[in-house]
């Protein structure tokens, strides 16, 4: 039995960062690569599932992105997953959610997964799309925001909790293959052993060509459900600022914070 | 005349308040697309819901009974692809909610649509629509539009439209629209703990500490100088996530909201949308953060550029 974990290289912004010089996005050399945070949760409870289920079940990672992405795919086969596999071609270029999904249902008809996890969003875009469009084209079972999950292979199904707003919960049986987007706080990610990354970095990640999974290329790039028109840095307006050393920025938030409260100074 | 279709949220019987702002949204493009207003309701009992969403403005209600006790995400994406067979609109707009993120892409999906999520503004530039979303932690915002789409099904979020208010008696239409195959079944609902060790949402003055803290030694001493402060300790998610605090202390979409509270002081957080749905309403923010272009000097009355677990070593002196 397998479990494919979708994941996203997500790109931080440095402090001092630059739009590309189309305007459409930030220029990457400005920015830090990581793993999604939502996405090592998911990975994170396949792992899990892996580890209580015993039996025979492998955990295969899978991104779709260009080759400095294959650092995440390290980073879960690191941590435990047994697999890695990378998608990738030029016409994905600033590709959105919707083309990713349809990248994505094909790599889950190649490899007929039992469940298929990933974050609730992108910490970069938090579009909140991938997944939910995903199980969509394979017309599979899905429940997003996930933050408890039981399950069980033998039954087919799973018992879910998905968390919704104001801390409220829902429960929810799901039948199996299904696909979850699993939310931050199910679990406790673990940091992947010193082991664990020496052996990662010798292993071969696989990456099949768009034509190996049947995908044609102009199809993909009709997925785009969105054209960039211009991205631009908003006006903030901005508070009253304190400045100066850190002592003297107390000595000014302290007076404020007695003034606005009232009491000695 | 085209459509702006609606898609009502509801849960336990009530309409969500982010319907009605919605509701707004609609309205506020109308003109700009010549079009007419409708608003679905889809579940077991959707006549139930009329009065609430008969607003001024609204052109028809579009009632969709389903066999389903609470939301399904099969479901409302089947009945969601199937009004837009039927009707044809030129937009869709969902909340970019929990529910809402369930299954509004895959109407865009499976459609081929347009498609945007968690959109906070929206305009249209002669033919074209165009819709602003945000990006990299708030930092940049991004213009989007839709060229060749018929219909574009976007996301709103929550907080950006004043809700609609005005009542207004709205014709309804019942549509019986065959659903498919359900697989996921619900099967109730699990209440946050009412009572945790305090409450945050009655407390005046909250100080809140995100994960720009550092670690849970530099969390306890923030707690202590709550203490000494008069403050109530509060706290993002990712403090939650990582055991340093109790979920009561959680401010935000999925946690409590400052709803008394007059002074908020925020150590080390960003300022993440979910994070601002719970206190951006608050009279007076400070806040504290390492890096200046950090999105909750946005809502903040007063900032302050430094390093949290710094700030909180020299606070604690002068509360002593
Ligand atoms: C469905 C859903 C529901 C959610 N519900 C909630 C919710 O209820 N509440 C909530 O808070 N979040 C919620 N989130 C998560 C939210 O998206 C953000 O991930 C979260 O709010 C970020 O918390 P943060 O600001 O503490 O951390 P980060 O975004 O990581 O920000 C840390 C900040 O600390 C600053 N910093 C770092 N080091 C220092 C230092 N030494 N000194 C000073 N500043 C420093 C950084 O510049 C940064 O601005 C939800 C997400 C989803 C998808």
């Amino acid at each position: 039995m397998r479990i494919l974990v979708c994941v996203k290289q997500v790109l931080n912004l440095d402090d001092e960062f630059e739009l590309r010089a189309d305007g459409l996005d930030v220029d990457r050399d400005y920015c830090d690569r990581d793993l999604n945070e939502w996405d090592d949760y998911a990975l994170e409870e396949a792992l899990r599932i892996r580890e209580r289920g015993g039996g025979d079940i492998e955990v295969v990672a899978a991104t779709v992105g260009a080759e400095d992405a294959t650092a995440e795919l390290r980073k879960c086969l690191a941590k435990g997953a047994d697999r890695g596999v990378r998608v990738w071609d030029e016409r994905l270029q600033d590709c959105d959610g919707m083309m990713i999904a349809h990248v994505l249902a094909a790599l889950v008809r190649r490899e007929q997964p039992a469940l298929v996890l990933t974050g609730v969003q992108g910490a970069d875009h938090g579009q909140a799309q991938t997944g939910v469009a995903l199980a969509a084209l394979l017309a599979w079972p899905r429940a997003a925001v996930v933050r408890a999950l039981e399950f069980s292979a033998d039954a087919g199904e799973a018992l879910v909790r998905r968390e919704l707003e104001g801390g409220l919960e829902e429960c929810v049986r799901i039948r199996c293959p299904a696909v979850l987007t699993i939310q931050v706080g199910i679990n406790t990610p673990r940091y992947a052993s010193l082991r664990g990354i020496t052996q990662a970095a010798g292993r071969s990640v696989d990456t099949p060509a768009l034509a190996e999974l049947a995908i044609d290329g102009a199809a993909i790039a009709a997925a785009r459900a969105a054209r960039v028109r211009r991205m631009y840095v908003p006006p903030r307006p901005r508070p009253r600022m304190i400045e100066g050393r850190a002592g003297e920025q107390a000595a000014a938030l302290a007076a404020l914070i007695r003034d606005i409260r009232g009491g000695p100074r | 005349m085209s459509a702006v279709l609606v898609i009502a949220e509801h849960r336990g019987g009530v309409v969500r308040p982010v319907t009605r702002e919605i509701v707004a949204a609609a309205l506020a493009v109308r003109e700009g697309l010549g079009a007419r207003v409708e608003v679905a309701i889809i579940g077991a009992r959707p006549d139930v819901l009329v009065p609430a969403l008969s607003l001024e403005g609204v052109d028809e209600l579009l009632l969709v009974p389903a066999p389903i006790e609470e939301f399904q995400p099969e479901c409302y994406a089947a009945i969601g692809a199937a009004l837009i067979a039927a009707r044809r609109p030129r937009l869709v707009l969902i909340p970019h909610s929990v529910d809402g993120i369930s299954y509004a892409p895959a109407i865009g999906a499976t459609g081929s649509h347009g498609y945007a999520s968690d959109v906070f503004a929206l305009r249209c530039d002669g033919e074209d629509l165009v819709a602003t979303r945000s990006a990299y932690r708030e930092k940049v915002r991004v213009e989007l539009d839709f060229p060749g789409r018929e219909t574009v099904v976007l996301t709103v979020r929550p907080g950006s439209f004043p809700p609609a208010s005005r009542p207004g008696g709205v014709p309804a239409t019942t549509l019986e629209v065959p659903v498919g195959p359900m697989n996921s079944e619900h099967r109730g609902y699990i209440e946050p703990d009412a009572g945790g060790d305090v409450d945050v949402g009655a407390a005046e003055f909250l100080l809140a500490v995100g994960r720009g803290i550092g670690d849970r030694a530099t969390a306890e001493e923030a707690a202590m100088l709550a203490g000494r402060m008069g403050a109530t300790l509060a706290c993002s998610r990712p403090v939650v996530d990582a055991g340093w605090l109790p979920k009561s202390r959680q401010i935000g979409q999925s946690g409590r909201t400052a709803t008394n509270c007059r002074l908020y002081l925020a150590l080390g957080i960003s300022g993440a949308v979910q994070h601002l749905a719970g206190m951006k309403h608050v009279e007076t923010i400070i806040a504290v953060n390492r890096d200046p272009d950090a999105a909750i000097f946005g809502v903040a009355r007063v900032g302050v550029v430094a390093d949290a677990a710094e700030l909180v070593a020299e606070l604690r002196a002068l509360f002593p």
